[in-house]
């Protein structure tokens, strides 16, 4: 029974801790897939957001100035993309990826001496204090910008269904035609989505640096940014399946520690990759030849 | 003619301009930029001992950049480079565990083909599953990769591990006779001619024989394919096939030259920058060779900017990124037509005022 316990709050607590910045990222990247374009330089995004969160916070002390100064680096890198990829004949997942290793470089560069020193952290928000078992009340001390996550996904597909402005994005990523017919800038729309996406996604980033795992070094980041390309697929472009993706991404990342916590570390990197192979799967099982995968805007390159 | 010319430059401009701008970069942070230029040049062609550090950093990035280079060339955009390199490695390390090989080139060679095959059948499966199941490839690559490294750290550090290597997981190292050697009175092991010889292979079979023709005219155009027969499904499973057997016997190089064994290591990211690699050589296997050595040279110079300098070693990284980014961009550019702009540009002589004439005089 203990041991059952102690693995159920291993799960949930990795879950809860290691999702939330795959919620921001995937979250960004749904935004930048609705307006018809992929961003894979989300990677770039969440490490430079990171160390910008962090220096932030050092600077200022203040942990909530540190995740607006996250959000906003984020949205300066997401812009460079949109911009870029307006271009004629350029590349959208060619310049993801170098965004990604100029992203990282910059905040390696820029971040150097901020290894040491220790930033103000954001508070935790103490939900297991009902429980008398310690490990239930670790587990769900909650990072405070998960509400903001929660509530994201609820107003972006709020946006999506209900307003202008998301009728616009939709309209952009469904028929860019059909958009120009309108008398809208398809560009000018994709290059505002992305860039709210790389906003969203860096608050992911400040997430790391001021949350878990709370300081700032070159691995802050595991390839979270890359992956949520598949995390949308996964979510099949919804915000609130946004959610389920991520906690089951986090919690498949956690099954390895957790195994490990209760003595048994057989296979631990074997399930760090049962996301990847659950996202695989999912899009074998949906995907027709000469037909886009389900729920797909129609503009996206990758689905072409 | 000229078009052609303006075209070949743009790139060199895009990246004299990325240089330029590292040297702004590094300015600001107090560093004099003519000293990074020079140090940039020396660490990477400066002498005989820079070049042998830039050949062998080129080595895996030409066979890692013919990954995506012949898939695109069928139209399809593979980034998993890194899962088949990783494989790869892993196969070629895992091969004497398998069977007792001979400790000379014959081992070599079989532990090149194992890795090779391991690669190629871990991209074939990106393709195929494109074209039979109609998965994007270029996510189903991505996600390969991320399995193809959680199955490497899983192999080195669970069944295949050394026992006697604590801090740093590996594998049994190859026997002295497997290794790739270096060639005479250098640092520079054969894996680079190894490199070479492929880019300059699957170059000419793509530009002359007509299996290769075929498979540029079902990436460039797949409804011309469709309408003169051409097996489109199996020359791009080809294609992939290929591709992924070049990443993966750079993994299999890297393990026989450098590392002896699988190692995390051999994660060091030459897959990503095989991507962009091939992108700035439009995918033409020819003009691999040239941007590897470039890059090649480029996270060469590191070290040195680090020690003469004291840039962070993230100097290379941000270099990289800015070179990427402009030369992408530059893409933009491709196939103006500078004269009219320029003719455009030039001041008009203001239009000479048309008078109508005065309706009284009819009258």
């Amino acid at each position: 029974m203990d041991m059952a316990l102690a693995f159920a709050a291993a799960i949930v607590g990795g879950a809860l801790r290691v999702g939330v910045p795959f919620l921001f990222v995937s979250l960004g990247e749904c935004l930048t897939e609705k307006s018809g374009r992929i961003n894979l330089g989300l990677e770039g995004v969440l490490v430079l957001s990171a160390m910008v969160a962090f220096g932030g916070a050092y600077a200022s002390g203040s942990p909530w100035i540190g995740v607006l100064a996250g959000a906003g680096a984020g949205a300066l890198l997401a812009l460079l993309h949109g911009l870029l990829c307006t271009l004629p004949r350029v590349n959208d997942v060619a310049t993801g990826i170098s965004l990604m290793i100029l992203g990282s470089g910059l905040a390696f560069y820029l971040g150097k001496p901020l290894i040491q020193p220790q930033a103000p952290q954001l508070p935790p928000i103490p939900l297991g204090a009902w429980s008398d078992s310690t490990m239930v009340q670790a587990a769900l001390q909650i990072n405070p910008l998960l509400p903001v996550g929660l509530l994201l996904a609820v107003l972006l597909t709020l946006g999506f269904a209900r307003t202008r402005w998301g009728l616009l994005v939709r309209l952009a990523g469904d028929s860019a035609n059909a958009t120009r017919a309108l008398g809208y800038s398809v560009g000018g729309i994709r290059i505002a989505a992305t860039t709210a996406g790389g906003a969203i996604a860096g608050l992911g980033g400040a997430s790391l640096t001021l949350f878990y795992p709370g300081s700032w070094n070159e691995g802050v980041s595991s390839g979270q940014g890359l992956i949520a390309v598949a995390l949308v697929i996964f979510a099949r472009w919804s915000p609130l399946r946004c959610v389920v993706a991520s906690m089951v991404f986090g919690g498949a990342g956690a099954v390895g520690p957790a195994l490990q916590s209760i003595g048994i570390s057989a296979g631990y990197h074997l399930f760090s990759a049962v996301p990847y192979v659950l996202t695989l799967a999912v899009l074998v099982a949906t995907c027709r030849p000469g037909s886009m995968a389900a729920g797909s805007p129609g503009e996206l390159s990758s689905q072409r | 003619m000229k078009a052609s010319a303006a075209d070949a430059l743009l790139p060199v401009f895009a990246l004299a301009a990325a240089i330029l701008l590292f040297g702004v970069f590094v300015w600001f942070g107090g560093t004099n930029p003519v000293d990074a230029w020079v140090l940039l040049f020396k660490g990477a062609f400066g002498d005989w001992y820079s070049w042998q550090n830039t050949l062998v950093r080129a080595a895996p990035l030409m066979l890692t950049a013919l990954c995506v280079a012949l898939p695109a060339r069928a139209g399809l955009v593979i980034i998993g480079g890194e899962g088949a390199l990783v494989l790869g490695g892993l196969a070629a390390a895992s091969l004497p565990y398998a069977l007792t090989l001979p400790d000379n080139t014959v081992g070599t060679l079989l532990v090149c083909l194992a890795g090779a095959a391991a690669g190629a059948l871990w991209v074939a499966l990106a393709g195929a599953l494109r074209q039979y199941r109609g998965v994007n490839e270029t996510i189903s690559s991505l996600l390969l990769a991320y399995t193809a490294i959680a199955l490497f750290k899983q192999f080195v550090e669970g069944p295949l591990r050394d026992p006697s290597t604590l801090n740093k997981p590996s594998t049994l190292a190859l026997t002295e006779g497997i290794r790739i050697g270096t060639m005479a009175g250098s640092d520079v092991h054969w894996g680079l001619v190894i490199g070479v010889v492929v880019c300059l292979a699957l170059g000419l079979w793509l530009a002359l024989t007509p299996r290769g023709f075929a498979l540029r005219v079902v990436g460039g155009n797949p409804r011309a394919a469709q309408l003169v027969g051409l097996p489109a499904s199996g020359l791009i499973v080809l294609a992939c096939t290929v591709g992924g057997g070049a990443a993966g016997l750079a993994g299999a190089i890297e393990v026989a030259a450098v590392h002896t064994n699988a190692n995390a290591s051999l994660i060091a990211g030459y897959g990503y920058a095989g991507i962009l690699v091939s992108f700035i050589a439009r995918h033409n296997p020819l003009a691999i060779v040239p941007v590897a050595i470039l890059f090649g040279g480029f996270s060469a110079a590191g070290s040195l900017l680090q020690r003469r300098l004291e840039l962070p070693d993230a100097s290379v990284l941000v270099l990289q990124g800015i070179a990427f980014v402009l030369i992408l961009a530059s893409e933009a550019l491709r196939g103006i037509d500078w004269r009219g702009a320029a003719v455009r540009l030039r001041p008009q002589p203001p239009p000479t005022p048309v008078l109508i004439a005065p309706s009284d005089k009819a009258a």
